[in-house]
């Protein structure tokens, strides 16, 4: 591009780049709209540190939760038995660190391997059985809502002794020099996560060129680096000056790191896309398309089960309420986070701003005292919005 | 003065990356028929596109006029409202539907506020008179051959009073004999006055039935010709579609001894249990190391689907008796990964429905049926995977500003050869193609002969399934016949004539 004698100016390129990742920007963009939206309702209240930490440690579930959905949804199936089984899980792990005093690792990891049971359960409806997936996982929210009851049903809400399962959605990690002034560890990992990030994008950006494929101009990568860089410094600055880092965060980042990790460099993610671009391809093309569906079940329940588990940690207790429409806010984190309707499109990372999205709605309104039923029609507005924005700029192209 | 219908002038039309037409003019007499030819990616399709609204008003430049008129079509009920209806290469019937839904569908016949079905059968059964297909009105589309469907696309067409009829590639999919009903149908249309633009590859139906042919190529017009005052040769029209002339269509391929056998069938019997219905029946055949065999046959003989029995039987047919031996040892295949495991590779004849992922890009499609050769440990090696798709893309010729291009945004006959680069990829011993060059022009097709001859002399063999007689006999060292899911016969390519192919298909 750069040996083009009809050079384009910078604004010139920034004026492309926005239209053709259009739909991208519209979604950090709504994101600001929103954040700096509830910033003047709140009085700056919505962007304190702790309001920061409290929104990171309220969306962990879903967050979760979204990433295992997004994988389905890319498959072109959908699992509406999440919330349940998020609240099953965490009534499970509830009961066996109370009734049954098992060690809180221990627990946790019984509830995973339970989620992954279930998952396997709804995988195999799906793919031997051939049950389409929405009367499986719609089954599955009966089934998984009257477990929860039943599990409940003689103690009521278990309040959870455990220090350390309450910290995963409570607490913040510890401190290398600790003082009361700032969090040196966080803003340790900020710098070092910035150093990645810059590393990574100047390698690929290398790599681009060896190749002859289109780059941006410098200046223009130069600024988003830049962009990027001070966002996470403003963030990481943000919590060093309140508690840290939360826990929530650590677990979040880890999962979002295998599964984008898995879906852009394995040969399973690229299966993934695969399925969902053209299943009959995919079969032919030697994939194993079952074993791979199977794969996307079993790793949605395992989320929903690690969601269930930081909602009852966030809650410190187990209640017979947990889970009721979860499913609405993964679907819709996924879908405003740009996975296609029509399947074969989506990235995690994406999903995670989606997350953000409707977390911070929630959290937003929930500091306005706004009832919680306007919550629900507004989400469900903006959820809409930007599915019908995603397929109109599809259809575009 | 010339009457022309149809007069389209300096248009240009600019994908990102890509200058599909470039200043093409483009002129249709009333009446005639007219056909459009020109390379792979020459932009045929796209110049359709411009005319029919697909591509809106004000996405490109340029002027249409259409009976003296300029004309500034949005959509396509735009065009189709003034008697301009395109028939896609792809087919669009919905397939559940019956005949007479189908034809009428988007322009139901209405009396008061509901759809009058009486008259809907009526009229379908009229214009299936019309296109000479003698089926039932209520029978589901999905029940008819692809040659019928394609009437059903016609009589769907004709029911919207057309007065300028396009066809991309009508008989891209259709049998010898198919194809010449549906050129005589198309004489008796212009005979009732309907102007006819076709677009073919095949360049003998181009010569039979053409009035007025136009070149194409890179995006602009090379030459209109004139075919009723003088006769054109094919020759001709393939000098102006690839630049240069062409001595001969199949490339020679050196005479070398065959190696052992590579796969043998043996009393092959499928059935179809879906259908309860045996489809093909004890079917011995075999193919050698180095060796090109040909399956000849009429569409419906059970070709693909014998080729999908042996490629790890994706579709669930019940392999009721016999056996497949690779290299002289049975093997048992249960799913397309264990065949390709074997060292089978079956390039499909749905290229869209069953070969390709279009909306992702050539890299991605090149490399997905071989990732493992791709992986350090867990990871794929993306720079070796770009190296290798950059490989393929120069070796086989792939027109795209690179291989980050989507494969759906690709012509037709590109689309193509990243299928082939796909399968050879994954380096298989026994490559099995169906329908290789459909849709694919001239050059393109030289080049994929050229490909497989290059592919036999290393040792692979190779087994092309074709409806184009002319190209398997030109391409193989040895053909079978099939007709009704058996093997009709046996020949070697010197002792073949069309006549004697033909005899067999149509024996049992
Ligand atoms: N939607 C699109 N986006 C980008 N490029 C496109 C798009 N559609 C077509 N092209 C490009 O425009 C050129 C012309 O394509 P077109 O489909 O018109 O070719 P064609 O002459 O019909 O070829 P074929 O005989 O293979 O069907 C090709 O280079 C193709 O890659
Ligand atoms: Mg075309």
């Amino acid at each position: 591009m750069s040996n083009n004698n009809t050079k384009p100016g910078f604004v010139q390129e920034l004026v492309t780049l926005a239209r053709t990742n259009m739909r991208e920007y519209m979604m950090y963009i709504a994101f600001i709209i929103i954040m700096v939206f509830f910033a003047i309702q709140t009085d700056g209240g919505f962007l304190q540190a702790r309001n920061i930490a409290n929104l990171i440690n309220q969306a962990g579930y879903v967050a979760v939760m979204a990433i295992g959905m997004t994988i389905i949804l890319i498959i072109c199936h959908i699992d509406l038995s999440v919330g349940y089984v998020a609240g099953f899980s965490g009534a499970v792990a509830a009961i066996l660190m109370t009734k049954y005093h098992m060690n809180e690792w221990l627990a946790i990891l019984v509830v995973l391997v339970l989620g992954l049971l279930i998952g396997l359960y709804q995988g195999l409806l799906v793919t031997k059985v051939g049950v389409p997936a929405f009367v499986t996982t719609l089954a599955g929210m009966f089934i998984f809502r009257g477990l929860l009851n039943l599990s409940l049903q003689d103690t009521g809400t278990i309040i959870i002794p455990n220090e350390g399962f309450k910290a995963l959605s409570n607490g913040f990690i510890p401190d290398i020099f600790p003082n009361d002034k700032i969090h040196v560890l966080t803003l340790l990992i900020g710098v070092i996560l910035v150093a990645l990030m810059i590393l990574s994008s100047v390698k690929e950006r290398k790599n681009k060129i060896k190749y002859h494929f289109e780059v941006s101009s410098f200046p223009v990568f130069l600024l988003k680096q830049f962009i990027v860089a001070v966002v996470i410094m403003i963030v990481m600055w943000t919590l060093a000056r309140y508690q840290g880092i939360p826990w929530t965060a650590v677990i979040v980042g880890v999962v979002l790191l295998i599964y984008n990790y898995m879906l852009n460099r394995t040969k399973l993610g690229r299966a993934i896309y695969g399925i969902g671009g053209n299943a009959q391809a995919a079969e032919l093309s030697g994939i194993n398309v079952q074993k791979v569906t199977l794969f996307a079940f079993c790793s949605v329940s395992l989320m929903a089960s690690l969601g269930g588990i930081l909602y009852t940690s966030r809650l410190q207790s187990a209640t017979p309420t947990a889970g009721l429409g979860f499913e609405m806010d993964a679907i819709a984190s996924s879908y405003i986070g740009g996975v296609a309707v029509s399947g074969g499109v989506g990235k995690v990372t994406n999903t995670i701003i989606g997350t953000l999205v409707i977390m911070s709605l929630t959290n937003g309104m929930n500091l306005m005292e706004i009832d919680i039923s306007y919550q629900y029609i507004v989400k469900g507005l903006i959820f809409i919005i930007a599915v019908a924005f995603d397929v109109r700029s599809r259809r575009k192209k | 003065m010339t009457d022309y219908i149809l007069e389209m002038q300096g248009i240009v039309k600019e994908f990102p990356g890509v200058k599909a037409l470039n200043d093409v003019n483009f002129k249709v007499k009333r009446g005639e028929i007219h056909c459009l030819v020109g390379e792979n990616g020459a932009g045929k399709s796209t110049l359709m596109k411009v005319l029919s609204g697909v591509y809106p008003y004000g996405s490109y430049t340029g002027d249409i006029r259409y009976n003296g008129e300029v004309q500034k079509f949005r959509k396509i009920s735009d065009s189709e409202g003034k008697g301009i209806v395109i028939i896609y290469q792809e087919l669009a019937l919905i397939p559940e539907l019956s005949i007479y839904e189908n034809i009428f569908f988007g322009h139901e016949i209405m009396k008061g506020k509901s759809i009058d079905w009486n008259e809907t059968i009526t009229q379908a059964r009229n214009m299936l008179g019309k296109v000479g297909l003698k089926a039932d009105p209520s029978q589901p589309v999905k029940t008819l051959g692809v040659g019928n469907q394609q009437l059903v696309e016609i009589a769907k067409a004709l029911s919207k009073d057309v007065k300028l009829l396009i066809l991309d590639e009508p008989t891209a999919s259709l049998n010898e004999d198919d194809s010449q009903n549906l050129l005589q149908l198309l004489r008796e249309l212009k005979a009732q006055g309907v102007t006819c633009i076709m677009i073919s590859h095949k360049l003998r139906e181009i010569t039979a039935i053409a009035d007025t042919i136009t070149v194409l190529r890179d995006g602009a017009t090379i030459t209109t010709m004139d075919a009723t005052s003088r006769t054109i040769e094919e020759a001709e029209i393939i000098k102006y579609m690839v630049g240069r002339e062409m001595d001969n269509i199949y490339p020679k391929r050196k005479k070398h001894a065959f190696g052992d056998i590579a796969l043998e069938l043996k009393n092959w019997t499928v059935v179809d249990p879906v259908k309860n219905r045996e489809i093909l029946h004890h079917i011995d055949l075999h193919v050698r190391k180095g060796e090109i065999v040909g399956i000849q046959g009429l569409m419906g003989a059970g070709r693909t689907e014998l080729a999908m029995s042996m490629f790890g039987n994706p579709t669930g047919y019940r392999i009721s008796t016999g056996k497949l031996f690779m290299d002289g040892r049975g093997v048992t295949l249960k799913h397309p990964k264990d065949a390709i495991r074997h060292g089978l590779a079956y390039v499909s004849e749905d290229r869209k429905g069953n070969g390709l992922f279009l909306g992702q890009d050539i890299r991605y499609n090149i490399t997905i049926s071989n990732l493992e050769e791709l992986v350090d440990g867990l990871s794929i090696n993306e720079n070796e995977e770009i190296a290798i798709a950059n490989d393929y893309k120069e070796s086989i010729n792939i027109k795209a500003p690179s291989i980050e291009q989507k494969v759906g945004n690709l012509s037709g006959g590109n689309q193509q050869k990243v299928q082939l680069a796909k399968w050879m990829f994954a380096k298989p011993n026994v490559l099995i193609l169906d329908e290789p060059t459909r849709g694919i022009d001239v050059g393109a097709k030289y080049e994929i002969y050229s490909l497989m001859n290059r592919l036999v002399e290393q040792g692979m063999s190779i087994i092309m399934i074709s409806s184009e007689l002319p190209e398997v006999l030109g391409m193989s060292d040895r053909l079978y016949v099939m007709s009704e899911g058996t093997i009709a016969g046996e020949l070697l390519t010197e002792d073949a004539t069309e006549e004697k192919v033909m005899a067999m298909a149509v024996s049992s």
